[in-house]
């Protein structure tokens, strides 16, 4: 009963990190329809960040992140704006062909830059601490404040989706690029924006990947499944979906692993093929495509 | 001064020429037409005026100042707010979002905000919170004429705004444009129904090809000069 029960709880929260990957991806997709193939290195760039300034610069976690994530948004509103602009369009391969080729430039330049040893942030004991819940059953406090800043991002990004004049613009570029002109919307710009956002957003996502485990250059692409995974699960372009995604996708990996822990993995991936097979739209699908 | 102007406004769709040396010219509170067959360029010329195509700088004059080749999203930002053909309501916004949007980025001096556009459509106010793509065609039309009042603009262009509706609809719709007119606001009209068009407007642009086959005030214009501009020989 207690395994049963530890087992839910350790899911769930793995969700959370799930969710922050997909976060991110998510957004991109809701508001210009692109995939973004560089996500996953996207997320090991803004670690790497951060571990430079904590372990160069001696500076704490928190102040890492709040320098950090506005310098993912810029690097996010600036691609967006000189480069994946310039491709964007009603054919989808040119972005994905771009991004992908982002991908290969940020893993090997990552790699040229710090090596391919493995890093890990430094968190001071506190990715070892957790509260006792019940004997036997634990949750980790890092993987808490996981799910919080999970479910915090969410929050964030859904009031600013339907609660400002800027959340209106993302949704009406997303219908209708052109009436949206006609509006006063500059497209490329609003895009550039949503970049930004999804950039810093992965600057969150980073953080909590770095406290968890160890990271190299070369970890990106495996983010990037999961991350997908967790949108397709949710539906496209759904915030909510994709916490819930998340959460799926750890429930099923962490299900597997406590059958077998060769079966971790696996599990979730089948899982993602089961709701494939059975909600082709993924759970909650937006009304509008 | 004109409030708007072309010059020899030239478009292309591709290699493809639209437009060859069109001149329309609108003084401020006035309301003009634009008649012509199916092809004729009608809505070619709105989306150069506005800048979804592009146009030599000159060739569109605003208050005297050349947009010609702005952004559409410029264009707008200066006081010219289209209500595009098939209405175009965004479905993931709900109806009052889909006013709202219009005034976003625009709030220009005048009286038209939520409770105006409500007051003139008050269809609207009841299906408000409902998404922008459950409405009628006829509130859907009232929708998008909202949206761009919305934003107060000094020269409405209307594409077509009578497509596909009912009689009745039409004559609601069209019973709004004297309201809308008396702030001072230009009128551009697009249609195909010339007896609308004529019964709305002061002067009367007819196109044909791509040019200007006729211009004039509806009480001076026969009945044959405008079936020989509309259809030529």
């Amino acid at each position: 009963m207690i395994v049963a029960l530890d087992t839910i709880l350790q899911g769930v929260l793995l969700g959370g990190l799930y969710a922050l990957f997909a976060a991110g991806l998510s957004l991109i997709f809701g508001v210009m329809r692109l995939v973004n193939l560089a996500h996953g290195d996207v997320i090991v760039v803004a670690a790497f960040a951060l571990l430079t300034l904590t372990q160069r610069l001696g500076l704490g976690l928190a102040p890492a992140l709040l320098l950090t994530a506005p310098g993912m948004f810029v690097l996010g509103y600036a691609l967006q704006y000189l480069l994946l602009n310039r491709v964007i369009g009603k054919d989808i391969l040119p972005p994905l062909l771009i991004t992908f080729g982002l991908s290969i430039f940020a893993q090997n330049g990552l790699l040229e830059l710090f090596s391919a040893d493995s890093r890990r942030l430094p968190a001071n004991g506190l990715e070892n601490a957790s509260l006792a819940l019940a004997p036997g059953l634990a949750i980790g406090i890092v993987p808490l404040m996981t799910l919080a800043a999970a479910i915090a991002v969410i929050v964030a990004l859904n009031q600013l989706f339907y609660r400002t004049a800027m959340g209106r613009a993302f949704r009406a570029v997303s219908d209708d690029p052109t009436t949206a002109q006609l509006m006063g919307i500059d497209p490329k710009r609003l895009f550039a924006i949503a970049m930004g956002i999804a950039f810093a957003v992965a600057a969150i996502a980073a953080l909590f990947l770095g406290i968890r485990s160890n990271f190299d250059p070369s970890i990106g692409p495996a983010r990037l499944i999961f991350a997908f995974e967790a949108v397709i699960i949710g539906g496209l372009g759904s915030l909510w979906g994709t916490l819930a995604g998340g959460v799926l996708l750890g429930l099923a990996q962490t299900i597997g692993a406590e059958i077998n822990p060769e079966w971790q993995i696996l599990a979730g991936h089948v899982a993602f093929l089961f709701v494939l097979l059975a909600r082709p739209r993924g759970l909650f699908p937006r009304a509008v495509d | 001064m004109s409030l708007l102007a072309t010059h020899a406004l030239t478009a292309f769709y591709g290699d493809f020429q639209a437009l060859y040396g069109v001149d329309i010219d609108l003084e401020p509170g006035e309301t003009v037409a634009i008649i012509g067959a199916n092809g004729a360029g009608k809505s070619t010329l709105l989306r150069a005026l506005v800048g979804l195509l592009s146009a030599e700088p000159d060739a569109v004059t605003f208050d005297g100042r050349p947009i010609g080749g702005l952004a559409a999203a410029q264009v707008m930002r200066l006081g010219i707010a289209m209500v595009p053909e098939g209405r175009r309501m965004f479905p993931s916004l709900t109806v009052e979002e889909n006013l709202r949007i219009g005034g976003d980025h625009r709030k220009g001096d005048g009286r038209w905000n939520l409770a105006t556009v409500y007051e003139l459509f008050p269809a609207l106010r009841e299906r408000r919170r409902q998404p922008g793509a459950v409405l009628s065609g006829g509130q859907q039309q009232m929708a998008a004429i909202g949206r761009a009042l919305m934003s107060n603009p000094r020269l409405l262009l209307c594409d077509e705004i009578s497509l596909g509706l009912a009689p009745i609809v039409i004559n609601d719709i069209y019973a709004a444009l004297p309201n809308i007119r008396q702030g001072g606001v230009g009128i551009v009209i697009v249609e195909q129904d010339i007896a609308r068009a004529l019964s709305v407007s002061s002067r009367v642009y007819c196109l044909q090809e791509g040019r200007v086959t006729l211009r004039g005030r509806p009480s001076e214009l026969t009945r044959e000069a405008i079936q020989e501009a509309y259809f030529g020989h």
